[in-house]
């Protein structure tokens, strides 16, 4: 009776160690689901930026570094070719744009089809101050006209009124 | 702006918005507009999948054709895969691009199922694809007579698809292809 209660109380202690050992080890394991090797850590600056930027074509609310979609993968790999190899960020993107278009950018150029996406978020704070001093013009405009002299007497009667 | 104007502000804006978002209800968020259309297939020098050969661009030559990016692990593949034989029988020329599959399985798949394409193009590791802006399976592109990509469909081509998008490019088959899917349809 006491023996059993003994070794399941070990168990349990030693399923805890080992769940807090797990726990402990996660974000390493995660880290180390892929790893590329970079000849300098300014290539590895500019992998960590270009993936960030860059946009999976599958998935597409994420960018080809937080994505486990095969295709964000396969953009990785060739980012990671041709930072090595040499290339510029302007000539990454625009192998990128050349076959996935403006889409695989979270920073598009700017041109006919993206000019309302960059300017609308200005476009309307400026219509909504636009509205606003229109709205306190407005208001202005009714509290300002003065009391005629027959409305100041009636406003005095009344007054005079009231304090009874 | 006197009041009686103003009084009709909420109104409009209610109606702007009405339009927009009631045209936002007929777009599809997922539909991307493909990079490569009216540009010229871009080269390649591949495996063909059932002879061995080193097959190149030049090989794409019975035009206009259908480009279809397969694979067996693309279930939606296997689902459009009778359509495509419809297709190939009535006289379209079809290559197949066999995207970061297995060679073996996919010889497999063909014998099994049949085989629609007059080539296929082996893209084990995918790089072709990627040159097409490929990023699934099934796709399926129309070059022209010149070679030039003129139309991409992202997902299963079938007879209401093929008829919408891509009869265009293949006027003749249209009569000659009604009865063919009146089977197909009484088949099933």
């Amino acid at each position: 009776m006491t023996a059993s209660r003994v070794v399941l109380a070990r168990h349990g202690r030693i399923s805890f160690a080992w769940s807090l050992l797990l726990w402990a080890l996660t974000p390493v394991a995660h880290a180390l689901i892929e790893t590329y090797e970079f000849s300098s850590p300014a290539l590895e600056q500019r992998y960590q930026v270009l993936s960030q930027e860059l946009r999976c074509p599958k998935c597409q609310n994420q960018n080809i570094a937080d994505s486990n979609a095969p295709i964000a993968r396969d953009l990785r790999v060739v980012l990671v070719e041709q930072l090595e190899a040499g290339q510029t960020d302007e000539q990454i993107l625009a192998f990128m744009v050349a076959r996935y278009g403006e889409f695989v950018r979270y920073r598009p150029t700017v041109d006919r089809n993206t000019a309302l996406l960059w300017w609308a978020p200005g476009l309307l704070i400026g219509a909504g101050f636009v509205a606003l001093a229109f709205h306190f013009k407005g208001r202005r405009r009714v509290a300002a006209p003065a009391l005629t002299a027959t409305e100041a007497a009636q406003l005095k009667k009344l007054m005079e009124n009231d304090s009874l | 702006m006197d009041l009686h104007a103003r009084r009709f502000i909420p109104l409009l804006g209610f109606v702007l918005l009405s339009v927009l978002l009631f045209r936002g209800l007929s777009l599809d968020p997922t539909s991307l507009p493909a990079a490569r259309l009216g540009q010229i297939f871009p080269e390649f020098a591949k495996l063909e999948l059932q002879s061995g050969d080193v097959i190149s661009v030049v090989d794409l030559n019975q035009r206009p054709a259908l480009v279809n990016v397969w694979a067996t692990w693309c279930y939606s593949c296997r689902i459009e895969h009778p359509y495509l034989l419809e297709l190939a029988k009535s006289g379209v020329p079809i290559y197949g691009l066999n995207y970061k599959d297995d060679p073996v399985k996919a010889r497999g798949w063909l014998a099994q199922l049949g085989d629609p394409y007059r080539l296929n193009i082996v893209d084990d590791e995918g790089s072709l694809g990627l040159d097409l802006g490929v990023y699934g399976a099934p796709e399926t592109y129309v070059i022209d007579r010149d070679g030039k990509i003129v139309h991409r469909h992202v997902g299963v081509l079938d007879q209401s698809v093929f008829r919408a998008d891509f009869s265009a490019w293949f006027p003749a088959l249209m009569d000659a292809q009604a009865p063919v899917a009146q089977r197909a349809l009484d088949g099933k």
